[in-house]
């Protein structure tokens, strides 16, 4: 089995739909001949030709809107927006076009399509290359999000993202393009939208990540194992919404602590929300008071960016806190 | 309280259609040019006709019906029926209609039922988008007709992605976008001629300029002279017709099909017209222009243009108006009385087709909503 990173491996996705499917699209800016900024389309212009990976004039509501146009006709678009900092001169066509096209037409119209854009921050990329805009997304009525975080997850996910009936959020997280290299399948295979994984089983406390920080969680889960006996439950949810409920009410059941992460500022950030469920959904069961290790509530800074990411250094004393509570 | 009388007259207003390059074939004297005429058979004049009378039947009655507080909302097309009719007649079986929002008529040009229409404008349990948009935010799908939405412009660049797909799967068919004058501000309509000049779709840009954005009039949307001359940025062609003349209107949309078939790229059109009412019903115009500009207007009302027209060939008279007006309304009065008996929409349709398949958070909120304090709902 080849190893690939998450760039490869989601161009092998995009490289097998495209050769079993002729209604799959790659459009964007810099998509074609140069294989986007990050690559991840490389080859695919010369393999499936300008009709079927388009090089787009530079305007983000062009490319989501048109790719809408596609999508109404029956076709499968995957336009790439080439950062989600870029994403909100699209906002409109995502929010109030592609979300609600089956609704608004009584199910006549539908937008099947997958946005895929990278995500987060860690790669001096400043405010306007690090955002995680996420939540927004997931506040939309309409929308699924999806949120790999290794390259296995993310050839599954997006081969079952364009074969989905619905308009998706692909996030990307970039930090991990090229940072992660495992062994993933050739040949086709996918994974369910809609299911989280326990990618580290534990007893005392349930941590809840995706994308690049499920791996400062695995980093921390694995320290205060070492270092104070800690044994930590790490969930990568994988799809952010509809999420998995059942595991993350199983696992906070079993353990009765929570610690949640993610990049995204904290208010309003998707832990907000997993820890309203968790509430409704699990209150009895509550050791200790949940916990967020977010970004902060402000822009994303360029110099100082390693003390706004919710890495390992914080993720370790909030589970320690949590757990001694 | 601003009185009539305080209103400040911003523009002075073109009452006529000036420029040898507004495309015109009926003359004030009810004759065609005959080097402009499109010469279509008489049995589809009449039929262009009736339809505007019927738009503009329909359009009277919904207002009232509003006022008298029996629907919520209209938008209607009062002035604008040549250049919704005669585009919509224009665009072949094949070819595709994306919407504005103010262009019931051309639905029901399509052949939708009236009566569907009219269950849209009451929201009730047989319209086909179940009570879930406002009224005149039809879908209609069958008729290859889009899907209105209320945001400006963002069926622009829909309809370029849509006639692009078209032309991918080896189709023959071109898509058509109506919008407004105001919306050749917005991001979409120069995202949408862009994208359609690179991608050379088979699109016509139907810009209805009917001369105010709500209370925005033209000259303060824009700088430029004519709105057509905004096609020559894209490198698309632009040109201008007489929009209250439904011939010319016709002749110069089915032009732009053709050459969009060919392979010769989209057209701006640009259809001079006057929108004779408010904005919506929930729109007073008293308040921002000037009632003379209106009635100046009236003097280029399209359906009169036309009925001199027809009988200068003696092909209509005030017996056969009599007759298919009392029909119209008749027929219109019918399906509003049905519309009016119909049940709500259930409970259950707030959450149906979010996504394909109903998840988890929306069952339990269907449930949560259908065992609640509405769990018998008042029809």
């Amino acid at each position: 089995m080849p190893e690939m990173n998450l760039v490869q491996s989601i161009n092998s996705a995009l490289r097998h739909e495209m050769k079993a499917n002729d209604d799959v699209i790659v459009l964007g800016e810099d998509v074609g001949k140069v294989g986007g900024v990050f690559r991840v389309t490389k080859g695919l212009f010369d393999e499936f030709g300008a009709d079927r990976v388009i090089d787009t004039p530079l305007a983000e509501g062009g490319i989501i809107g048109t790719a809408i146009g596609m999508a109404l006709y029956g076709l499968r678009p995957v336009p790439e927006i080439q950062f989600s900092d870029f994403i909100f001169p699209a906002f409109d066509q995502i929010v109030s076009e592609a979300a609600k096209f089956r609704y608004r037409s009584g199910g006549e119209y539908t937008c099947p399509m997958v946005i895929r854009t990278p995500v987060g921050g860690g790669i001096r990329g400043g405010h306007y290359h690090s955002q995680s805009p996420e939540s927004l997304f997931i506040h939309t009525a309409g929308l699924k999000v999806v949120c790999p975080s290794n390259p296995y997850d993310a050839k599954g996910l997006l081969l079952s993202a364009i074969r989905d009936d619905d308009p998706i959020m692909f996030f990307e997280p970039k930090r991990v393009y090229r940072a992660v290299k495992m062994e993933v399948p050739e040949e086709e295979f996918t994974v369910p939208i809609g299911k989280a994984k326990v990618v580290k089983e534990g007893k005392d406390v349930t941590v809840i990540a995706w994308g690049a920080m499920l791996f400062e969680a695995l980093a921390s889960a694995q320290e205060v194992a070492e270092n104070d006996g800690v044994d930590a439950e790490v969930i990568d949810l994988r799809t952010l919404w509809p999420v998995d409920i059942d595991t993350i009410v199983e696992s906070v059941k079993k353990t009765g602590r929570v610690v949640i992460v993610h990049e995204a500022p904290k208010a309003c950030g998707f832990g907000a929300e997993l820890l309203s469920l968790i509430s409704e959904k699990a209150f009895l069961h509550l050791e200790a008071p949940p916990k967020r290790v977010t970004g902060w509530d402000t822009p994303f800074p360029y110099t100082l960016e390693m003390e706004y990411l919710p890495l390992q250094h914080r993720i370790t004393p909030a589970l320690i806190e949590t757990v001694r509570f | 309280m601003q009185t009539q009388e305080q209103v400040v007259p911003i523009r002075t207003p073109e009452t006529h259609l000036e420029g040898d390059d507004v495309f015109t074939v009926i003359r004030p004297d009810g004759t065609t040019d005959p080097n402009t005429d499109p010469r279509l058979p008489q049995h589809m004049v009449l039929d262009l006709y009736k339809a505007m009378v019927r738009t503009r039947i329909v359009d009277l009655q919904l207002e009232r019906l509003q006022r008298q507080g029996r629907i919520g909302f209209h938008i209607g097309s009062l002035g604008e029926e040549a250049c919704i009719i005669g585009s919509a007649a224009a665009m072949r079986p094949n070819d595709w209609i994306f919407p504005c929002y103010r262009e019931f008529g051309a639905l029901l040009w399509r052949g939708f039922p009236l009566q569907t229409y009219v269950d849209n404008m009451y929201g009730n349990d047989e319209d086909p988008v179940k009570g879930r948009q406002m009224p005149d935010h039809y879908t209609a799908r069958a008729y290859r007709f889009g899907s209105v939405s209320s945001p400006i412009g963002t069926q622009i660049t829909q309809a370029v992605g849509m006639g692009w797909a078209a032309r991918h799967k080896g189709k023959d068919e071109v898509v058509s976008v109506y919008f407004g004058d105001g919306a050749t501000s917005s991001n979409e309509f120069h995202t949408g001629l862009n994208f359609g000049g690179v991608m050379n779709a088979p699109v016509v840009f139907l810009c209805r300029n009917n001369r105010w954005a709500i209370s925005v009039p033209t000259e303060m949307q824009t700088k430029a002279a004519k709105l057509s001359d905004k096609a020559i940025a894209y490198g698309i062609k632009g040109v201008r017709v007489d929009g209250n003349d439904v011939l010319a209107t016709w002749k110069i949309v089915r032009e732009a099909v053709e050459r969009a078939s060919r392979g010769e790229g989209p057209t701006l059109v640009e259809m001079l017209t006057y929108r004779i009412g408010g904005h919506s019903t929930s729109d007073d115009p008293r308040a921002y222009r000037v009632q003379n500009e209106v009635e100046r207007w009236r003097g280029t009302d399209p359906i009169v243009r036309l009925r001199r027209h027809l009988e200068t060939k003696n092909a209509w008279d005030d017996a056969r108006e009599e007759e298919f007006k009392t029909e119209t309304e008749a027929q219109l009065k019918t399906c509003i009385g049905l519309s009016e008996a119909k049940k709500k929409p259930e409970l259950s349709s707030i959450f149906t087709e979010v996504f394909s398949k109903q998840p988890w958070h929306l069952k339990e909120q269907q449930a949560e909503c259908e065992n609640g304090p509405r769990a018998k709902p008042a029809h």
